[in-house]
């Protein structure tokens, strides 16, 4: 009887410590699952989800107070890998908050720039460069196309234009095998 | 004794393959002959694989036939020389040879008519060079892979550090119907191919050379045979025809039975592949010091009155070349570029032909049926029994065509060589590679995309991080400023009190002094009183005085 006690206990304490050590050992930091959602959202930055960024979307994902279609420029590849992700149906994008758009960026038009900073400050991957009083350009390689740079424009000299296509980002189309097209 | 070796010479075999019609007859009857000047030339800046070349000369700058326009940017890059002497007239988009039939950047040469020759010469004594001398050379002249790729050839020719090179091929296959360009230049230029092959041998150190030439070449098989019987390490073999030898993998499982890694290079098996103009451009570049302005492309197909193989300058309008072989521009169903396997149709005649144009097929209705409708996959599995390089094209098409880009890549799909067998076997007709090559653009899409987006969550932490800290340093001078205003008031505060009691104790110094001063004065003047009576009065108000003093 006694016997049966103390080893049940002493095991209970091994187990106890193994435990109590493997918390500390093996802590994970932050939440893993709103770092492979964020992964899955297209960093524009541009807040049409209505939270402030991609990652505030991502964590109110994974706090379920946010859907999973409320991305825009992730359009319907965004939705489709969160669903999957997150094992839930995908679903059309929320017009609420907007429409999907072809890729774009800014451009400024430099002569009209008065260098107020005003899209600087307002850019979100500080991808526009400039000083007070110096005209300002984007820096296309890095814009994300998220049009917050627009509105604050007080002499509106930023227009977002499509991304055209060059030889280099050219890819095959799928196969065109209507009927039609055959005969 | 050589013929013994070649006799035992043991070759081996690669899986799957297909016999598509030969048709090369068709344009080997007439020797090369060089093209006509062109009066306009354009030149694509980027005609080979890697970073585009940069334009070293401007709009309204004579050029002369030989000269560099354009030199390379990066490692893998390659210059582009003027093919003749003229005017650059424009530098700007104009639509090239290119499966998008979208518009690249291009010179425009207006030739002279006299098509005169920058100074150069030869490179004499290029065995006592070191090799990475000879790849700069061969760098700078331009050279790319002429069999259709377009790799900057220096490259190719470097082994690496401490990699000895075993076997050099020189692909003289050509298995791609139609073609005969390389056919042709063995036939007529064997002493420059074997130049050619020479310089690469010392340029990679390479220990033996083979000269692959498949049984539908005899002539040229002789004429190199012929050209290279001095030579111990060099053997030019014959290879029995199968589409598509001509691919360097295939190539180096068939003359030495081993297989390049999936996600390697020949190289990391001691092997390097060239092609047999390739060469023919090394010799040129070496012995002639002349950089790549022509090569030789096979015009062909039934739109052409009288199919032939012409040297061509670079640049040239592939309309040009049609007229001058007969062709009837209204009677080509489709324009291929490359051979019908593994090229791609063009949407306008006018193209200039680049480094990589090895064939113009201008193909009617007979030579090429137009594509028949996509019938569903019966599961026949001919596919798979075709495919060279072992894949599983069924497999590989299902998911294609369903986007399941994970999956895809599980079945290997990078590893297609986008040969063609399995379209060409496909009874039911499914564009098998097109169905592939959709899937490697949406993935290296993709791949850009989230590299993309790598660099944007990245700069926005950035971002958001020195907002935070823009923040917090003003906020600590803020608090600093209103520390030292403070720390001044008090300060100031303190002098004033110190100036003050200084003035107080001042005060009462004077005073005690004064006092002391009085009772003096009036311990004289009560001496005085005593001595002298006249002083008594003045004397006698003293005190009062003092008294008044001290009250105050």
């Amino acid at each position: 009887m006694l016997s049966a006690l103390l080893a049940l206990s002493a095991l209970a304490i091994v187990f106890g410590l193994l435990l109590g050590f493997s918390a500390i050992k093996f802590k994970v930091e932050g939440d893993p699952l709103v770092e492979k959602i964020d992964a899955q959202l297209p960093q524009t930055q541009c807040g049409q989800c209505s939270y402030p960024g991609c990652r505030p979307y991502a964590e109110a994902i994974a706090k379920g107070e946010a859907d999973i279609n409320q991305c825009p420029p992730g359009g319907e590849t965004t939705i489709i890998a969160l669903a999957d992700l997150l094992e839930r149906d995908p679903k059309p994008l929320n017009p609420e908050n907007g429409e999907i758009k072809p890729k774009t960026v800014a451009i400024i038009d430099e002569p009209r720039c008065i260098g107020c900073t005003l899209c600087i400050q307002a850019c979100p991957v500080d991808a526009i460069l400039g000083a007070a009083k110096q005209m300002h350009t984007v820096i296309a390689r890095e814009c994300t196309g998220c049009d917050l740079c627009v509105e604050p424009c007080p002499v509106d000299c930023i227009d977002m234009v499509p991304i055209t296509q060059d030889i280099l980002t050219w890819k095959w189309p799928y196969p065109d095998t209507s009927l039609e097209k055959a005969s | 004794m050589r013929q013994t070796v070649n006799r035992i010479r043991r070759l081996w075999k690669f899986r799957g393959g297909v016999h598509p019609p030969q048709q090369k007859n068709i344009s080997t009857s007439a020797p090369i002959s060089p093209a006509q000047l062109p009066e306009r030339l354009v030149l694509p800046l980027h005609q080979h694989i890697g970073e585009p070349a940069e334009p070293i000369v401007n709009i309204g700058d004579k050029v002369l036939k030989g000269q560099m326009i354009a030199r390379p940017q990066g490692y893998v890059s390659a210059p582009i020389h003027a093919p003749t002497s003229g005017t650059v007239i424009d530098i700007g988009n104009y639509p090239v040879p290119h499966p998008s039939s979208l518009s690249a950047t291009c010179m425009v040469i207006h030739s002279d008519g006299d098509d005169r020759w920058i100074e150069h010469h030869a490179v004499e004594d290029y065995f006592r060079l070191p090799p990475s001398e000879l790849r700069n050379l061969i760098r700078e002249a331009g050279i790319v892979g002429l069999g259709g790729a377009g790799f900057p050839s220096y490259i190719k020719f470097n082994p690496g550090q401490q990699k000895a090179i075993q076997t050099l091929i020189l692909n003289g296959v050509e298995c791609e119907p139609y073609i005969t360009c390389d056919d042709l230049l063995m036939r007529e230029r064997p002493q420059d191919i074997l130049s050619g092959l020479l310089i690469i041998q010392h340029a990679l150190q390479a220990h033996e050379c083979l000269v692959a030439i498949e049984d539908n070449k005899p002539e040229a098989f002789v004429a190199l045979r012929q050209a290279t019987e001095d030579y111990d390490n060099i053997e030019v073999v014959q290879v029995p025809t199968l589409y598509p030898q001509g691919s360097e993998k295939q190539l180096v499982k068939v003359l030495t039975g081993k297989e390049v890694p999936a996600d390697g290079l020949a190289l990391n098996i001691g092997v390097v592949c060239a092609n047999v103009g390739t060469a023919a451009a090394v010799h040129n570049a070496i012995h002639r010091g002349e950089p790549l302005i022509s090569r030789n492309v096979t015009i062909t197909g039934s739109a052409i009155g009288s199919p032939r193989n012409l040297n061509v300058l670079l640049g040239t309008p592939m309309r040009e070349l049609i007229e001058q072989c007969d062709g009837n521009l209204d009677r080509i169903e489709r324009l291929i570029m490359g051979g019908p396997m593994m090229g791609f149709a063009l949407h306008r005649p006018d193209l200039p032909v680049i480094k990589t144009t090895n064939c113009i097929l201008a193909a009617t209705a007979e030579d090429l049926p137009p594509q028949r409708p996509e019938l569903p996959c019966i599961r026949c599995g001919a596919c798979a029994d075709t495919c060279p390089v072992n894949l599983l094209p069924q497999q590989l098409y299902w998911y294609s065509k369903h986007q399941n880009l994970d999956k895809v890549q599980e079945f290997n799909l990078f590893d297609c060589i986008e040969c063609g067998c399995c379209s060409y076997v496909c009874p039911s007709n499914i564009p098998l590679v097109q169905y592939f090559r959709f899937a490697k653009g949406d993935i290296w899409t993709q791949e850009r995309e989230k590299e993309k987006s790598d660099i944007a969550r990245r700069r926005h932490e950035f971002h958001q991080f020195r907002v935070a800290r823009d923040k917090e340093e003003r906020q600590a001078k803020r608090n600093r400023k209103k520390a030292a205003l403070k720390a001044d008031t008090a300060a100031a505060e303190r002098d004033k009190k110190k100036a003050e009691i200084q003035a107080a104790i001042e005060r009462t110094q004077t005073r005690r002094q004064d006092a002391m001063k009085d009772a003096e004065m009036r311990r004289s003047s009560y001496q005085g009183r005593t001595r002298d009576h006249s002083t008594a009065g003045n004397a006698g108000q003293q005190p009062e005085n003092s008294s008044d003093t001290e009250q105050k």
